[in-house]
């Protein structure tokens, strides 16, 4: 039985591309669609005249593959940050989380992705020649690979590593371990071990 | 439609925002999919790294659906495999060569294998020893194998240091010295493996060259019928063994 429909189309197209958003299915995308309309003038308006500037000025930058309005992006033009090093990561969302953090004042390089046979992703869709030019330019003593613990991302951390020998740069990358708030006993071995391994002086 | 056996996983792909697409090698039923619900989870991503030996049931309304995987961690290998070039290349490898079987066709000597040569992933020698083993035995299943028992020519099975690219069959030292240019080295460590259930050992130059010799066949039978691509996974394995053996 097909689904009645309680809106023009208009509204109707507003819902279906809400539930295209992460964490947005159908029922909540219906009632984000409602909240707009109903907020027509503080929300709605504002956001659409947002979306309009942003879809117009977002780009990519051409330096580092950071999204912002300006390329070099606000990072990549900032004298005040650290251009010896280099924090190599996968997505914005992780350069993001990094930034939130606070812990470095360094540059960054977003890779775009991490090799996965699975998905078809190979070293040519990422911007690993990119950075290997980046170093290859001079003014780069460090690398760190800021790549998520997982098989695929350490697999393109070593590919990565391996582009970059010969060159005059130390490579580093995170520490794997106990998270925050982590407790032992739910644990992987795999994690464990690792922490054991890489225990520092108390 | 439900059935339990162990696996190995061999990768996993995003679904949606939370679950989960996983692709294993089982015990008794071949490469199989599944899909785990909750499989991007805090909890679950470190049980579904390819590597890691799991428990799994799989259930679905008819056999030809994707069905769903209920996974429990058995061996959690994966982050010892991370430590090292060998060990990331050496499962990815492993992994690209399953990808050549078909679907859900059993191929329980190859799961065997498998475990063998990701519990030895940290000595180097031993893991590409192995590996090319692995490379061997899988041209066996894809029926197209070599044979190394015996000389093609004059039949002896003793002094064989040649392969035919032609015919894939062990050439003698004796037979094959007039085509010497056109035959490829074979190591003496795949002969004197032939059958047996020996621990591997071997020389890099012995590993290089078996590397070359079942990538050629690899190539000829394989991908390059296929189409297609080199796995970089297997290279960058290679470079890591010659790193690695080094003296």
């Amino acid at each position: 039985m097909s689904s009645r429909k309680v809106a023009g189309p208009e509204i109707e197209t507003l819902i279906q591309l809400l539930a295209k958003l992460p964490g947005l299915g159908p029922r909540s995308a219906r009632r984000a669609a409602l909240h707009l309309i109903q907020k027509k003038d503080q929300l709605f308006a504002p956001l659409t005249r947002a979306m309009e500037v942003a879809l117009e000025e977002v780009r990519v930058c051409s330096t580092c593959g950071n999204i912002d309005t300006s390329d070099p992006c606000t990072i990549c033009a900032d004298p005040r940050r650290d251009g010896t090093t280099i924090v190599v990561v996968e997505d914005v969302s992780d350069l993001w989380a990094l930034e939130r953090a606070q812990a470095i004042n360094a540059r960054y390089h977003v890779l775009g992705g991490t090799l996965s046979p699975l998905d078809g992703v190979t070293p040519e869709d990422l911007k690993i020649a990119d950075l290997v030019e980046r170093v290859r330019a001079g003014g780069v003593v460090e690398v760190i690979l800021a790549v998520n613990a997982t098989v695929e991302g350490q697999t393109t951390a070593h590919y990565v590593t391996d582009q970059l020998a010969g060159l005059d740069v130390k490579v580093s990358r995170l520490a794997h371990g106990v998270p925050v708030g982590g407790e032992l006993d739910y644990l992987d071995e795999g994690t464990l071990a690792q922490a054991l391994r890489a225990r520092t002086p108390f | 439609m439900e059935w339990t056996d162990d696996a190995i996983i061999l990768g996993t792909r995003r679904h949606g925002e939370t679950s989960a697409i996983v692709e294993a090698m089982t015990a008794t039923r071949g490469r199989h999919m599944g899909l785990v619900r909750g499989g991007r989870s805090r909890k679950m991503q470190p049980t579904l790294q390819p590597g890691n030996s799991v428990h799994l049931t799989w259930r679905a309304r008819l056999d030809g659906h994707l069905g769903n995987f209920q996974v429990e961690g058995l061996e959690l290998r994966a982050a010892a495999l991370m430590e090292t070039p060998i060990g990331i290349h050496g499962v990815q490898t492993l992994a690209a060569l399953l990808r050549l079987l078909p679907e859900r066709d059993p191929h329980p000597n190859l799961y065997a294998a498998l475990q063998v040569v990701l519990e030895h992933m940290d000595d180097a020698g031993l893991a590409a020893a192995l590996l090319v083993r692995f490379e061997l035995e899988m041209l066996n299943e894809l029926g197209v194998g070599l044979d190394l028992s015996a000389c093609a020519a004059t039949g002896v099975t003793h002094d064989l240091i040649w392969v035919s690219p032609k015919s894939g069959r062990a050439v003698s030292r004796e037979a094959g010295a007039p085509y010497a240019d056109k035959l490829l080295p074979l190591p003496a460590f795949l002969h004197r493996l032939h059958g047996t259930n020996e621990p591997a050992s071997a020389s890099l130059e012995e590993l290089s060259d078996a590397f070359r010799l079942t990538g050629f066949f690899l190539d000829r039978h394989v991908y390059g019928p296929r189409e297609l691509p080199w796995p970089t996974s297997r290279e960058a394995f290679v470079t890591a063994m010659k790193r690695a053996l080094a003296p």
